[in-house]
């Protein structure tokens, strides 16, 4: 009760709740953009919050990050563009809503999943935090090492079908961590006796260049383009009574979001996907599903919104993100000397359950929010992407330039943001780098400490948490090769057949 | 014979005009990096292997070596898309834009944030053509708005512009601290 009235003073301070505000309409207003996303958003605004309190800034940034996807929705539904990428699986179902005259409906009912799966996943981390406190202490240097290295492997096996690309990209940004100064053995690393190189090359500057200028320079070289003019008209609280009938398909959403959400490296896609096809698999109607079912659009936005909450549990617990947004936070706390791991639940409980009940009330706001201004919405994202392009290449220069007043910090941004800009042409991953570099660091220090009180390769796993991931990280290598070999065996029978076939025909 | 077929299928993937030409200069990169180890990092003395300085580095770069040749190699098996070469001017097209970046980061400690920033905008926005009135309006309040809420209200750190200087008194010192 005293950690809750504590959590409950942290969150009352105005600061934490313009903060709330601002990051739940902004982020929002940011989601709906199609072309800019919470990646871009929370990379810009990255550096500007290292001058608040810790909670102030992770408030801002939990703001922008968990309300994103309830803005993409809307132009999913109203004019077949996400508003970013986890809404591709929306327009499925919400277009063709829009197109039968029921746009209001879809609108309301995505807003409604939404809700119910942001909802659900902050519950479900309070109910395990319990869990979390108990177990997080148990993990040692070997374990948090063993943790890092299956996010690594997650991170580049999730990437189907871009499984080398993913990999040179995550060992990529290993190496960008290792640049500069060594800091045990005081000994220089790729410098090539570049005093700017010596103190090796900033995680945000790296983010700021692959998520925002790569971004804004797609925008400005790519052709103009200007999302289609939409109103909505009815009642959008409809669908809150209606997601009643849509019960099962909701929690089981939410619950795969949670789940997804918790394993490094997986995230959005795989949650809804797998969602989306057991709704399709248990549906009445199953033909439905991509022409305008009720069902799709439920399972896509409830399973993308359970993941946010559900990805700071590795974080908050472990210190180890599982994707580029809370890699990007991890560095907030980083800056404000809040080291998330185990310790954090020990020693500083109360802001662990005010950046839950934040995360609640950003959910409650959004929610407000959209049911009472999606027209205005829909006016403000009629920005032609040029100029949206100007606007983020002038938000970056804050971002990059506030950090350390640095020209060079800039120019580096810029040749990450041109690589970043061949990486989406070639719609390769960006995603590894940064958790390589996050993750990348992670691994250095801990093999460090662990080693020193290992004395044969055995004593590493002897503890049962070790045991266990070590376990994990076989059966997952093993799982991914058996099936490349099987999908590999599928083709060669389905052009076997195929083949067969065109000979009987000639034949 | 077989053997190479299989292994062409088992490489075989969706690749976009220009893949090959990353595929191929990210290999290059990558073999120059791992052909610099020794000279870019150093093995120390009474150091276990775990510790040594050269040790993540030379493994990352061993990693994404091998990851690099499989790309290229996946790229070379897989159906070519036409457009390698205008793909590729694309992406020499945005190095424009990043020297109108560096100059407006250059401009900032001489003309001051907030003039930079209308100047910059303004400039954009007519180079990207949509240099009407509207615009350019939306422009320099967008431009004001970023100025006055990052260095004015947040306190980002943004140095004062040298051209404040010459200022007069009351005005100077308004300047420099706020815009």
């Amino acid at each position: 009760m005293e950690t809750l009235l504590s959590s409950l003073t942290i969150l009352s301070q105005w600061q934490v709740l313009v903060a709330l505000l601002l990051g739940s309409i902004g982020g929002v207003i940011i989601g709906a953009l199609p072309g800019v996303g919470a990646a871009v958003a929370i990379a810009i605004l990255l550096p500007a919050t290292f001058a608040f309190e810790p909670i102030v800034g992770l408030t801002l940034m939990l703001g922008v990050y968990g309300s994103s996807m309830y803005g993409g929705a809307i132009p999913a539904i109203l004019i077949n563009t996400p508003g970013t990428a986890v809404n591709a699986l929306t327009t499925y179902d919400g277009y063709p809503m829009t197109k039968r005259g029921e746009g209001h409906r879809a609108l309301s009912l995505a807003y409604s999943a939404s809700f119910f799966g942001g909802i659900f996943s902050v519950v479900c981390l309070i109910l395990l935090s319990p869990l979390l406190a108990m177990i997080a202490p148990h993990f040692g240097s070997r374990e948090i090492f063993l943790a890092a290295l299956l996010g690594i492997i997650l991170v580049v096996l999730a990437h189907r079908g871009q499984v080398f690309a993913a990999g040179m990209l995550a060992s990529f940004g290993i190496f960008l961590s290792t640049i500069g100064l060594e800091p045990v053995k005081y000994t220089k690393r790729f410098t090539f006796d570049m005093t700017w190189l010596t103190s090796g090359i900033n995680l945000i500057v790296v983010v700021l260049g692959l998520f925002a200028i790569s971004q804004a320079l797609l925008l400005l070289v790519d052709k103009d383009h200007k999302p289609g003019k939409a109103h909505v008209d009815g009642n959008l609280f409809s669908g809150l009574s209606e997601l009643f009938r849509f019960k099962r398909i909701a929690s089981v959403s939410s619950s795969l979001g949670v789940l997804m959400g918790m394993i490094p490296g997986v995230g959005e896609f795989t949650a809804q996907f797998l969602s989306y096809t057991y709704a399709q698999k248990t549906s009445k109607k199953p033909d439905d599903f991509g022409n305008g079912s009720p069902e799709g659009l439920v399972a896509s936005e409830a399973a993308n919104n359970a993941v946010p909450g559900a990805a700071m549990i590795p974080l908050l617990a472990l210190g180890i993100p599982g994707e580029a947004l809370t890699a990007m936070m991890l560095s907030v706390f980083y800056v404000h000397n809040v080291i998330p791991g185990p310790q954090l639940f020990q020693g500083q409980l109360d802001f662990v359950i005010a950046i839950y009940i934040a995360l609640i009330l950003l959910n409650v706001i959004v929610l407000a929010f959209l049911l009472s201004s999606t027209n205005l919405l829909l006016k403000i994202i009629q920005i032609p992407t040029r100029f949206l392009g100007v606007m983020i290449l002038t938000l970056s220069f804050v971002g990059v330039y506030s950090l350390r007043n640095s020209i060079t910090d800039c120019a580096v941004a810029s040749a990450f943001g041109v690589f970043g800009l061949i990486l989406k042409r070639l719609n390769l991953p960006i995603v590894p780098i940064i958790l390589g570099m996050v993750l990348g660091g992670i691994m250095e220090v801990k093999l460090r400490s662990a080693m020193a009180r290992v004395k044969s390769p055995l004593d590493f796993v002897d503890r049962p948490i070790a045991a266990i991931l070590f376990a994990v990280i076989l059966l997952i290598l093993i799982l991914h090769v058996r099936t490349v070999i099987r999908e590999h065996k599928a083709r060669r029978e389905q052009e076997t057949s195929e083949n067969s076939e065109a000979s009987t025909q000639q034949g | 014979m077989a053997h190479i077929k299989t292994l062409q299928e088992l490489f075989r993937r969706h690749r976009r005009p220009g893949d090959i030409v990353f595929a191929l200069l990210f290999l290059g990169f990558s073999i120059f990096l791992l052909s610099q180890v020794y000279g870019e990092t150093s093995w120390v003395k009474r150091t276990k292997w775990f510790a040594q300085p050269r040790f993540w580095p030379a493994v990352s770069l061993i990693f994404m070596t091998f990851f690099a040749l499989l790309h290229f190699i996946g790229s070379l098996c897989s159906p070519r898309i036409l457009g390698r070469w205008l793909e590729v001017v694309f992406w020499l097209r945005s190095i424009e834009f990043v020297l109108y970046f560096l100059l407006y980061v250059a401009i900032v400690p001489l003309l001051g944030y907030l003039p930079s920033t209308v100047l910059f905008t303004c400039l954009l926005t007519t180079r990207v053509g949509l240099a009407t009135p509207r615009f350019l309006m939306a422009a320099s309040a967008f431009a004001i708005c970023v100025a006055l809420i990052f260095r004015a209200f947040l306190q980002v750190k943004i140095p004062a512009g040298q051209l404040y200087e010459a200022f007069p008194d009351p005005l100077k010192a308004f300047a420099l601290t706020y815009l």
